[in-house]
């Protein structure tokens, strides 16, 4: 109980900072003059920071240094908790909005999967869309990023939480010294990027709205869009190849950004296996589908083919989400295939979510080794990822992720089986869910969205999100026994 | 090897023997210590284990000291302050660039030699530079010992493979056996049959003596034929002598060490190489290091391991472990699995001449092959480069010829006017980066690169002195 108790101390702090997020829509209501936005969103964060202070104030007395463990209830807290508040100013605004769809809205939001349950996207307030994007851009980078860079400046440590939260296998490559240092500066990039990829879609004829809005999803790799047709209302090759490059930026891993960027060099890039892996991965795989989709005839010319291609399939394989195409009237094989490519593309690092390429290729090195082990019975032949042995416990931790990955995608599938759904439209929602992807298939495709699912399914699917973005182990250690036991 | 032809040669009072101060009292420093107390040198050998200077002492007729080597003190009771040449070659690295620095700073010791052995110090050439660290040579015994294993894989027919001027000029050594062109047939039947590539042979060893070669000498079947040419064209010369071999392409190293490790990692790009290593801590530092080899953790001599591995059908076998028992088994296993081509190191040298020429191809004495690299810099006269051959008891030499007609006794004169000691041969010249074949009727010009062929070690001093200029010329 005390340790729960330190854990809300902490998270109500985490709520007064997650409070200034509204700052943004607030600015927009005023920019738009939508005065009862307004008064909505400066309600909604009068409450966030009065819940957080008052969190606060009633557990000072359990103020303490994190641990390891708190750092696994502390993120799951905040990433159960934040959504929750972040729920208010759409209740506010948008008439009839059941606590179910917000919830699922918001933990699509700041999980970056980019799934929607709202219609009419375009009619929508621009604030409340602003607000529905900057869910995403802070979802991307993690929010704990952005706590680790904050947190320990508000006098509570930060490596226990990096530990428990930064996406992937290989947490401990540290940049610098300090965690607050790699955080800002994990950070800093990130802005920086966005801040071109928002440029570069205005001078690609945007208005400042949708750039901010869409730069900030296919930074996150969210996936929202202020349009129901998605990226497909602009119908511009030009806007759909920024989208592409920045997708693919966003699905690599940000260490090497920031290297990049710190040393003036591109060679970075060019040591980063995992991020060669994946960019080779998704740029063969574009021209593979193109070509199969014009041999199927669904497109009259290879061009058209691989611009449409390309577009979904690096917004589905990097987990972002956008469409610009329904992609659902494809033939299975390229639908199927992108889904596939949104479980294991994006690199560790980076915001996009599934299993993440760097196990990938450590499970096909097992594989190698396994076969290596059996011709070469004494053979001594570590794991070696980019030169740089992989210490065998890694190893099993990851064949122990992979192991959850699948059961819980094959029981949670199994429940929204029970539940009614179609296999297509089921199987295909969990994995857009737990990948943090967006759109599936059918039912829940592109041209569609989940506001056709009862609210158990919504739930069902929100807690795929949750599971996806927290990488399974963060969640799933809190429904140990061991966990609570002293 | 490079920057000594710029060095000022060593050139002490005549008739004075060389002051040398060795550091190091271990494989290196030992074999140094042999070779250079045979040449009439004074030798003071420093060491920190007794035991070991013990045994060097009983032996050669040298003095020791014990003490750690990069102490100021201790290196002033060894007497640096009086040596000529300090040679540094401890087992670590940081030792022996201590010294040098010591003897450049506190005893001016003339030229100072460090055994360096980490490949992030050489990649920093300029640490060892007259304001840094103050070595004027480096050496690597491992490094050379891999570069020279590794010329065998690459002319699997050879037994020895050795560069001069900058590896213009290669000194090969091939068995004749049945079949080749010219076995069986006079020399200078090899101008006629090949008269567009240039070679010489500089000596022949038939049942371990030596023949001087003529153009009337018979090649027979079992001859070890030493022949100089344009490194370009070896290949092409060995095919004359015996039926060429397919490249290699598979080997197999039994010894995960510092020169197996070097070789492994020298050849893993171009051949398919398999590595043994018996310690399994060091097996996971290997494959942890290696790209594309394949390590494996066992026994060299475990018939078993290598049977599964395919030993039978591994081009060329490197047994290269500190054990010259092992390396022995392992190789005759391997031979006897139908391994085309098995190279064993050994460092006792009564092994080497029991085991050389029978089931085992090639039998390495570590300290022959890197002792010349030294020597190089000990010998009198401008040597550029110092081979051993057969054991220690051949050498070949490579010599830059000084001064003019007057002041030395082999510028400017035709080779067959040159007094060299019987058994002597000259072999090639290089002059402004060109090859030009050692024949009795070629001139020799100032800052030549003279490549010598000695089938007798007594004959060294002789032509050592022939090459030295006269006094005054400096």
């Amino acid at each position: 109980m005390k340790r729960t108790l330190t854990v809300i101390h902490a998270l109500g702090l985490l709520l007064v900072v997650f409070s200034l997020a509204y700052i943004m829509p607030v600015i927009s209501a005023l920019i738009y003059g939508e005065t009862s936005v307004l008064w909505d969103f400066l309600l909604a964060m009068v409450w966030t920071f009065s819940a957080g202070v008052l969190m606060w104030i009633a557990t000072r007395r359990y103020k303490g240094e994190l641990s390891i463990r708190h750092g696994y209830l502390l993120v799951t807290g905040m990433w159960t908790a934040m959504p929750a508040f972040a729920t208010l100013p759409l209740l506010l605004v948008i008439d009839g909005l059941s606590f179910t769809d917000a919830y699922f809205e918001t933990m699509s939001g700041l999980s970056t999967t980019g799934a929607t349950v709202l219609a009419g996207l375009d009619n929508l307030s621009p604030s409340i869309n602003l607000w529905r994007h900057e869910l995403n851009w802070l979802g991307g980078m993690g929010i704990i990023v952005l706590a680790v860079a904050i947190l320990p400046l508000l006098g509570i440590g930060g490596r226990q939480l990096f530990k428990a939260e930064t996406p992937g296998p290989m947490k401990d490559t540290a940049l610098t010294p300090r965690i607050t240092e790699t955080a800002r500066n994990l950070w800093l990039v990130y802005c920086m990027i966005t801040a071109a990829c928002i440029v570069l879609l205005k001078l690609a004829g945007m208005n400042w709205l949708d750039a901010i809005c869409h730069a900030f999803a296919a930074m996150g790799l969210g996936g929202f869009s202020t349009h129901d047709a998605s990226v497909g209302y602009f119908n511009s090759p030009l806007i759909e190849f920024i989208l592409i490059v920045f997708m693919i930026l966003a699905a690599m891993n940000f260490a090497t950004h920031f290297l990049a960027v710190r040393g003036r060099t591109l060679r970075v890039y060019l040591q980063d296996t995992e991020g060669l892996a994946t960019v080779g991965v998704i740029v063969a795989s574009c021209f593979g589908v193109a070509l199969f989709l014009w041999w199927q005839g669904t497109y009259p010319s290879y061009l058209t083919a691989l611009r449409h291609a390309s577009f979904n399939l690096v917004s589905l394989a990097t987990d972002c989400g956008f469409a610009s195409v329904d992609f659902n009237q494809w033939p299975i094989f390229a639908p199927m295939w992108m889904l596939f490519l949104s479980s294991v593309t994006a690199s560790s690092g980076s915001t996009g979510g599934g299993i993440k390429m760097v196990r990938t290729l450590i499970l096909f090195k097992q594989a190698g080794r396994e076969f290596i082990k059996l011709l070469h019975p004494s053979a001594v032949n570590p794991m070696k990822i980019g030169g740089s042995v992989v210490p065998n416990n890694i190893v099993f931790a990851v064949l122990g992720f992979i192991f959850l990955y699948f059961m819980t995608v094959a029981s949670l599938t199994f429940v929204l089986l029970i539940s009614g759904l179609d296999f297509i439209s089921s199987f295909s929602a969990i994995i857009a869910c737990i990948n943090n992807a967006g759109p599936g298939l059918n039912a829940v495709g592109p041209a569609g969205n989940y506001s056709g699912l009862t609210d158990f399914q919504t739930w069902i699917c929100t807690l795929a999100m949750l599971i996806g973005r927290l990488e399974i182990f963060t969640f799933l250690i809190l429904f140990t026994p061991r966990f609570w036991q002293r | 090897m490079e920057g000594l032809a710029q060095s000022q040669p060593i050139t002490p009072k005549q008739g004075d023997a060389v002051k040398i101060l060795i550091l190091g009292a271990g494989q290196v420093g030992s074999t140094v210590a042999e070779n250079l107390v045979s040449e009439a040198n004074d030798i003071t050998v420093v060491d920190t284990d007794g035991a070991k200077l013990a045994t060097l002492q009983n032996r050669l007729d040298l003095r020791t000291l014990v003490g750690n080597a990069s102490h100021p003190s201790v290196l002033k009771q060894a007497g640096l302050a009086d040596a000529d040449m300090l040679l540094a070659v401890t087992q670590s690295d940081e030792v022996n660039m201590v010294a040098c620095k010591l003897a450049a700073s506190l005893f001016n010791t003339p030229t100072r030699i460090a055994r360096i052995r980490a490949a992030d110090y050489l990649a920093h050439q300029e640490i060892f530079s007259a304001d840094n660290f103050c070595v004027d040579f480096s050496i690597c015994p491992e490094q050379i010992l891999t570069d020279y294993i590794r010329k065998l894989i690459e002319f699997p027919e050879a037994l020895q493979v050795l560069e001069f001027a900058d590896g213009k000029v290669s000194l090969v050594a091939v068995r004749a056996f049945e079949g080749g062109p010219l076995v069986g047939r006079e020399l200078k039947y090899l101008r006629t049959h090949m008269p567009q590539v240039d070679t010489r042979v500089a000596a022949i060893f038939r049942q371990d003596r030596p023949i001087i070669p003529e153009g009337s000498t018979v090649i027979e079947e079992g001859d070890e034929i030493f022949f100089i040419a344009a490194t370009e064209n070896i290949r092409s010369i060995m095919k004359e002598l015996r039926r060429m071999d397919k490249p290699a392409h598979r080997v197999m190293i039994v010894g995960g060490g510092n020169i197996g490790r070097r070789l492994a990692l020298s050849l893993e790009h171009d051949y398919q190489v398999k590595l043994i290593e018996f310690n399994k801590k060091a097996c996971e530092g290997l494959a942890g290091e290696l790209t594309r080899a394949l390590v494996l953790h066992g026994d060299g001599t475990d018939e078993n391991l290598l049977e599964t591995e395919r030993v039978g059908d591994v081009d060329v076998f490197c047994a290269l472990t500190n054990d010259d028992e092992n390396n022995i088994m392992s190789s005759l296993l391997a031979k006897k699995a139908g391994a085309r081509k098995v190279i064993s190191l050994i460092n006792r040298s009564a092994y080497v001449g029991l085991v050389q020429g029978g089931k085992i191809d090639i039998a390495l004495s570590p300290a022959h092959v890197t002792i010349g690299s030294l020597l190089a810099y000990v010998r009198q006269g401008d040597v550029a480069a110092v081979h051993s051959l057969r054991r220690g008891a051949a050498e070949a030499l490579e010599l830059v010829a000084h001064g003019d007609r007057q002041s030395s006794r082999v510028v400017g004169r035709r080779i067959d006017e040159i007094d060299l000691p019987k058994g002597a041969t000259i072999g090639a010249i290089v002059r402004n980066g060109e090859v030009i074949m050692g024949h009795h009727d070629r001139l020799i010009e100032q800052d030549d690169h003279v490549i010598v062929f000695v089938i007798n070690k007594q004959m060294i001093r002789k032509v050592e002195k022939l090459f030295q200029v006269n006094v005054g010329f400096f």
